[in-house]
């Protein structure tokens, strides 16, 4: 959207009648992405309204459910704790980027496998807390997942499933 | 019936298949509602009045239409022109019944925190929420009715025009003699009391809202995260008073629902009055935090239940009273919930006398409805925590006092003391299993050990057995109980020219597995690959007939109906598969996918042949139709009684009430499976829904009728961390109800869970003189607990 | 839900943030990680007029040992903290605890300096920080100066850094002596309830959330340097403290739990 320059410190923000707006470039599953947003733009709302990409969801507004989970800059984080605007110049993944052409990643392949899915909303951020989780913390076993995803709620499964599939695609 | 006379063809019924809905779900590829992509939509946000009760003395918008985006402002007044009916209560239980006009944006009065007293349309979510800070209501707050008894008391008279708080009563007492005599002849009386507290369903996806116009034909298009289009189309039509046969419910993915989906929502009615308004899509996505006051809670009720029981524990009577919430207004099947439990509160004890009355009343606060179980809970709960009192009383252990009240395997079908027919049992062998799986004896021991040597982690072991009425539900049992509707389902099976197979279904699954079961089992019957088999549902335009999906239902009564619907497809197969092979229809059979004659083997012509000869129609038997496709609509005979055993093992640290669950087991039976591995899903992820409610959640209200624990920082779903692994097993003991010999198990842990919790807590604390907890069991209810009784380590 | 409108600055080192909270006053706020200001903003509990965004301002982060002293940039994560095999080693306190913040997620972005300056009484880090002692380095017009940190926390979610002050660093004595935290909380993910950590085997102990602010225990501390017992020592936990009533816990039973949770801290540290 364009605007008159209003001030500048760091980068360029514009005034439109909604506001300010400020320029976001970031890598989203490898692809440049170049958006006008609002400051106060969530990640989670800039990846679903903005990119297109709903896979990642929402599901509170606490930052206690872990169902907008996406990883930056190769961690997890909770896209509806985080503006669009700190994720300038960042690398973000979502779940759409987490398939390859090959099928699905190992991950997701180990969810399917086990069972550990029901209605698949809690499903997209709790697979990508899961990636984060077996890249940074070696030698998980079933209470260090439980841990590990204590941030990620899930009303359907009970949980089990999850850590059995979480283990699977860890080993 | 034993296990080996399987009604099925031997193909993958009793697989542990892997489920054809994950691969859209694991890869963001399945759109739920507020994934739509629905151009130049307008974004609708509700005003909710802070206030429990207050009457509203004006609201002033012009804030609100002054901010960027915001294109209008409506209130109750605005709109009150707009509503053919109120929303609707399906379920008038009895025939004095008091229920209130409820209309989806409130005038005068806001009854509750949540209720809403105008609704912002902007265009973006972002405006809307905005707008929302920019309307001023003048509230005059009133004294808030927060609890039952209050609200019994009729202080504060909610609803003027109907002059008292009590909305009915409803006695369900066949033999009142028999009772009271029962009780006088007992040698052992228990009387326990119970409250169930208010739970937030909390389905990972919130509630959410479109509605797609087209203004010129008409025709207009609801999008819901419902589970129940079918439902909804009916009532919705009804609502706005528009005609039924221009609107069409779509229920997209939907991310979980346990009941609190299973409603004609005010959200609804107002996206369609809004959309037919503004001649574009209107649509709304619900905040968590906004959940607390914008969908139904559960449970909500406090029990008195009284045993009578002989010398040796073996019960002579129950007796059951209710005082149950439905909150501020009657939302869709609230009444009926209790009565849900009303015929099981004997639980599956050989009891010959009973008594249940429930009398429910109106409150400030959220309305109540069908939650996860429904009534069974609350049921169970009680006659199992009361049996562990009884067997306390009588001095024998929680094992045995069942064991000894079981009704015996040779009375089935049961015709119980409440009057309805117990389809098939066998109670016992799932205890011992539960038991086994646990480890009882070296528990036991274990406890005993500890307890001698004083130590201050104390161990608790707790049971819960089970019965449950499910497969809602018989359309004539249903007209018994006053409920608006039937509890029948339609299936539609059509073998397609290629032979790949569509099946439609009326049931409307939202996470369960349904596709992939129902695919298994129109393939094992038709010898096809379930991948060949799509199973269409959720879209009214698609699926024209459904009773939708709650209850434990869609099995035994929708996949009932897809069983007759490939049947009835089969028998048209054969027909035209006789004339293909100059043979008689009834000496076909259908193995493998092809049709041979008994008996001669090399006179067979495969099913693809027969759908193919099918569609070209060049050559079909007179009086056949083309095309292969049956549709079956099933009204069950009787509910399913699904029952289990559920053992867990707690430890509580004395100094600070903590409970740990450190083991749980549990062995059910739900019939024939078709898929166990689908079946220990449902399992695994309703115990933890039911130990969630003994150990952590709780909808705190304060005594202005606040809710305190709204969003999911407060109300305490449990996440991994707090969650252990279940030993689980089953037992198969087919239903004759119906033809595949199924029950349900939707909802079976959550039923049985809760109160094995709580006898293991209870059981833990016993020896510290403490005699009753109540939910949840909190480390600071329980310390409280350990001190009110005199002892406690510090 | 959704924050209300807010402006937005970068300032990528620690000069361009005291600029920008200079110019634009008591309507600008840091942003650092944002684990505790965005959840703030969405319920629209905070709402400031301009962000500050100094998430990516890579001189305030890492750790570094001189001498006795560990300094720890302000905008070092809490993951960070957790995996520094360094802060295992000088500090193993500090490591410990950040790796119980609520979960990888939270601790992914949170930061320690954001943690303090938050100053939640709930939160671990601050207490953790009082039972180890030392200074947190701050930067304001004119030039930095150091807190101590005993005199940092001086009100509910209120700190004794001025408005144009940026926190820049902390500075910790080593720390290798008998440690310990007891967390209780219902939920893995939760505040603590109330949370006790020890240093140097009781010579050092806090209170998380028993009070408008992080707490020293200093009755326990002053009874372990007098030579009690720990059971003697923390039967004074609660001692002076004023804690919060809320849905878990009413004020007794967080003094209760005060007492409980020291005794298994001071035991656990060795004390």
């Amino acid at each position: 959207m364009p605007g008159t320059p209003l001030l500048e410190v760091g980068r360029l923000v514009h005034m439109t009648p909604w506001g300010f707006v400020m320029e976001v470039s970031v890598t989203v599953n490898g692809e440049v992405r170049t958006v006008d947003v609002e400051p106060r733009t969530l990640l989670a709302h800039f990846l679903r309204d903005e990119l297109g990409l709903t896979g990642t969801n929402i599901g509170c507004d606490t930052s206690s459910c872990g169902a907008c989970t996406v990883l930056v800059d190769g961690r997890s984080a909770k896209s509806c704790t985080m503006l669009a605007v700190q994720v300038d110049g960042a690398d973000v993944t979502t779940i759409e980027g987490l398939a390859g052409k090959d099928g699905l990643h190992p991950m997701q392949e180990a969810f399917h496998e086990c069972h550990a899915l029901q209605c698949g909303y809690c499903t997209p951020g709790m697979v990508m807390a899961a990636v984060s989780l077996v890249d940074e913390y070696s030698d998980l076993d079933a209470d260090g997942v439980r841990e590990g995803l204590e941030g990620n709620l899930c009303r359907c499964t009970g949980y089990q499933n999850i850590v059995k599939a979480v283990l699977a695609a860890s080993e | 019936m034993t296990v080996t006379d399987t009604p099925f063809a031997g193909g993958v019924v009793g697989e542990a298949r892997l489920r054809k809905e994950d691969p859209a779900l694991l890869t963001g590829e399945a759109k739920f509602i507020d994934d739509l992509e629905l151009p130049g939509a307008l974004w609708v946000a509700c005003v909710r009045s802070p206030h429990a009760h207050a009457r509203i003395n004006g609201i002033d918008t012009s804030d609100a239409l002054a901010v960027d985006g915001v294109i209008a402002v409506y209130t109750g007044t605005d709109l009150a022109d707009t509503w053919a009916a109120p929303l609707p209560c399906a379920w008038p239980v009895t025939d004095d019944m008091k229920n209130p006009d409820h209309f989806p944006v409130a005038q005068g009065k806001a009854n509750y925190a949540g209720d809403i007293v105008a609704v912002v349309v902007a265009t973006s979510r972002y405006a809307a929420a905005d707008g929302l800070e920019g309307v001023v209501v003048d509230y005059e707050p009133l004294d808030a009715v927060v609890s039952v008894e209050d609200a019994e008391s009729d202080r504060v008279v909610i609803h003027e025009d109907l002059g008292t708080n009590v909305s009915y009563e409803w006695p369900l007492i066949p033999d009142p003699e028999g009772v009271d005599a029962a009780f006088e002849a007992a040698t052992h009386h228990v009387t326990e009391t119970y409250v169930h507290q208010r739970l937030i369903p909390a389905p990972m996806e919130p509630r959410g809202v479109a509605v797609v116009p087209a203004p010129h034909n008409g025709d207009m298009t609801l999008y819901s995260s419902t589970q129940i289009p079918h439902v909804l189309k009916v009532m919705a039509a009804l609502t706005l008073g528009v005609p039924e046969q221009k609107l069409r419910v779509i229920a997209p993915s939907v991310g979980g629902g346990f009941g609190c989906k299973l409603n004609v929502y005010a959200e609804e009615i107002l996206c369609m009055a809004l959309a037919q308004r503004h001649g574009v899509p209107v649509r709304w996505t619900e905040s968590r935090t906004e959940a607390a006051g914008s969908t139904i809670q559960g449970r909500a009720q406090r029990q008195t239940i009284e045993l009578a029981s002989d010398a040796d524990g073996k019960l002579t009577a129950v007796r059951a009273t209710l005082l149950a919430d439905m909150g501020a207004y009657l939302q869709l099947v609230a009444p009926g919930v209790p009565l849900l439990g009303a015929f099981l509160y004997h639980g599956l004890y050989d009891v010959p006398f009973y008594s249940f009355t429930c009398k429910s009343v109106f409150t400030n606060l959220t309305p109540t409805d069908a939650y996860r179980g429904a009534g069974r809970p609350e049921a169970t709960y009680a006659i199992e925590r009361a049996m562990d009192a009884l067997a306390v009383a009588v001095g024998v252990g929680t094992d045995e006092i069942r064991s000894r009240n079981f009704i015996p395997t040779e009375k089935f079908p049961y015709d119980s003391p409440a009057g309805l027919v117990f389809d098939s049992g066998d109670y016992q062998p799932a205890l011992d299993r539960a038991k086994e799986l646990i480890g009882w004896d070296t528990r036991m021991a274990e406890q005993a050990e500890r307890r001698a040597a004083g130590s201050t982690t104390h161990l608790g072991l707790g049971i819960s057995t089970y019965v449950e009425m499910c497969g809602l539900a018989p359309s004539r049992v249903l007209a018994s109980l006053n409920y608006a509707a039937g509890g029948w389902e339609s299936a539609t099976v059509r073998i397609l020219p290629t032979c790949k197979i569509q099946v439609v279904t009326g049931a409307s699954p939202h996470g369960q597995g349904h596709e992939t079961c129902w695919s298994m089992i129109v393939a094992d019957r038709l010898g096809v690959d379930p991948d060949d088999v799509e199973v269409l549902h959720s879209d009214t335009a698609i699926s024209p007939l459904g009773m939708d999906t709650y209850g434990s239902r869609s099995l035994s009564v929708g996949g009932t109906a897809i069983w007759m619907a490939t049947e009835k497809v089969v028998e048209k197969a054969a027909t035209i598969a006789a004339h293909m092979l100059e043979a008689n229809p009834e000496d076909l059979e259908l193995t493998g996918g092809v049709f041979s004659v008994k008996g001669s083997p090399e006179a067979e012509v495969p099913l693809a042949g027969v759908a193919f000869a099918a569609f070209t129609a060049h050559d079909l038997p007179d009086g056949v139709e083309p095309n292969l496709e049956a549709q079956v609509t099933w009204d069950p005979p009787n509910f399913t009684f699904p029952f289990g055993a559920h053992i867990a093992l707690v430890e509580i640290d004395e100094a600070t009430g903590a409970v740990d669950l450190v083991d749980y087991a549990a062995c059910d039976d739900c019939g024939n499976q078709i898929n166990p591995m689908i079946v220990e899903g449902q399992l695994h992820g309703g115990i933890v829904q039911g130990i969630a409610q003994a150990l952590w959640e709780e909808a705190i209200y304060d005594e202005d009728g606040q809710c305190r624990s709204a969003n999911l920082a407060d109300y305490l779903v449990p996440s991994a961390a707090e969650c252990i692994d279940m030993k689980l097993d089953h037992t198969v003991t087919p239903s004759p109800t119906n033809p595949m010999g199924v029950k349900g198990i939707g909802e079976a842990g959550t039923i049985a869970s809760t109160a094995a919790v709580m006898n293991a807590v209870v059981d833990a604390l016993r020896p510290l003189g403490v005699t009753e907890m109540a939910m949840p069991a909190s480390p600071m209810a329980v310390r409280r607990a350990i001190e009110a009784a005199g002892g406690g380590a510090s | 839900m959704i924050p209300a409108a807010v402006g937005y600055v970068r300032a990528d080192s620690t000069e361009e943030a005291v600029a920008a909270l200079r110019e634009h006053g008591d309507e600008a706020k840091l942003l650092a990680g944002g684990q505790s200001l965005i959840p703030l903003m969405r319920l629209r509990l905070a709402r400031p007029g301009l962000l500050v965004d100094m998430g990516r301002a890579d001189d305030l982060r890492g750790i570094s040992v001189d001498g006795d002293t560990v300094s720890i940039g302000a905008l070092t994560s809490h993951s960070d903290l957790e995996h520094s095999a360094e802060l295992a080693e000088v500090c193993p306190l500090l490591a410990h605890v950040a790796s119980q913040i609520g979960d990888p997620a939270v601790r992914h972005r949170g930061t320690l300096g954001g943690s303090l300056v938050h100053a939640d009484p709930a939160s671990d880090l601050p207490a953790a920080v009082l039972a180890l002692g030392g200074t947190l380095v701050a930067t304001g017009p004119d030039g930095s100066r150091e807190i101590e940190v005993s005199d940092f926390f001086t009100g509910f979610l209120e700190s004794a850094l001025a408005a144009d002050e940026v926190l820049i660093a902390v500075r910790i004595p080593i720390s290798t002596g008998g440690w310990s935290y007891q967390k209780f909380n219902r939920r893995a993910q939760d505040w603590a309830i109330v949370g006790v950590a020890v240093a140097e085997s009781g010579a050092g102990v806090s209170l998380v959330n028993m009070g408008s602010t992080p707490l020293r225990a200093s009755a326990v501390e002053a009874a372990v340097a007098g030579g009690a017992g720990v059971s003697d020592a923390a039967s004074v936990a609660a001692d002076g403290t004023e804690p919060p009533s809320d849905n878990n816990a009413d004020a007794s039973y967080r003094e209760h739990l005060a007492r409980v949770l020291t005794e298994r801290a001071l035991v656990d540290a060795g004390a």
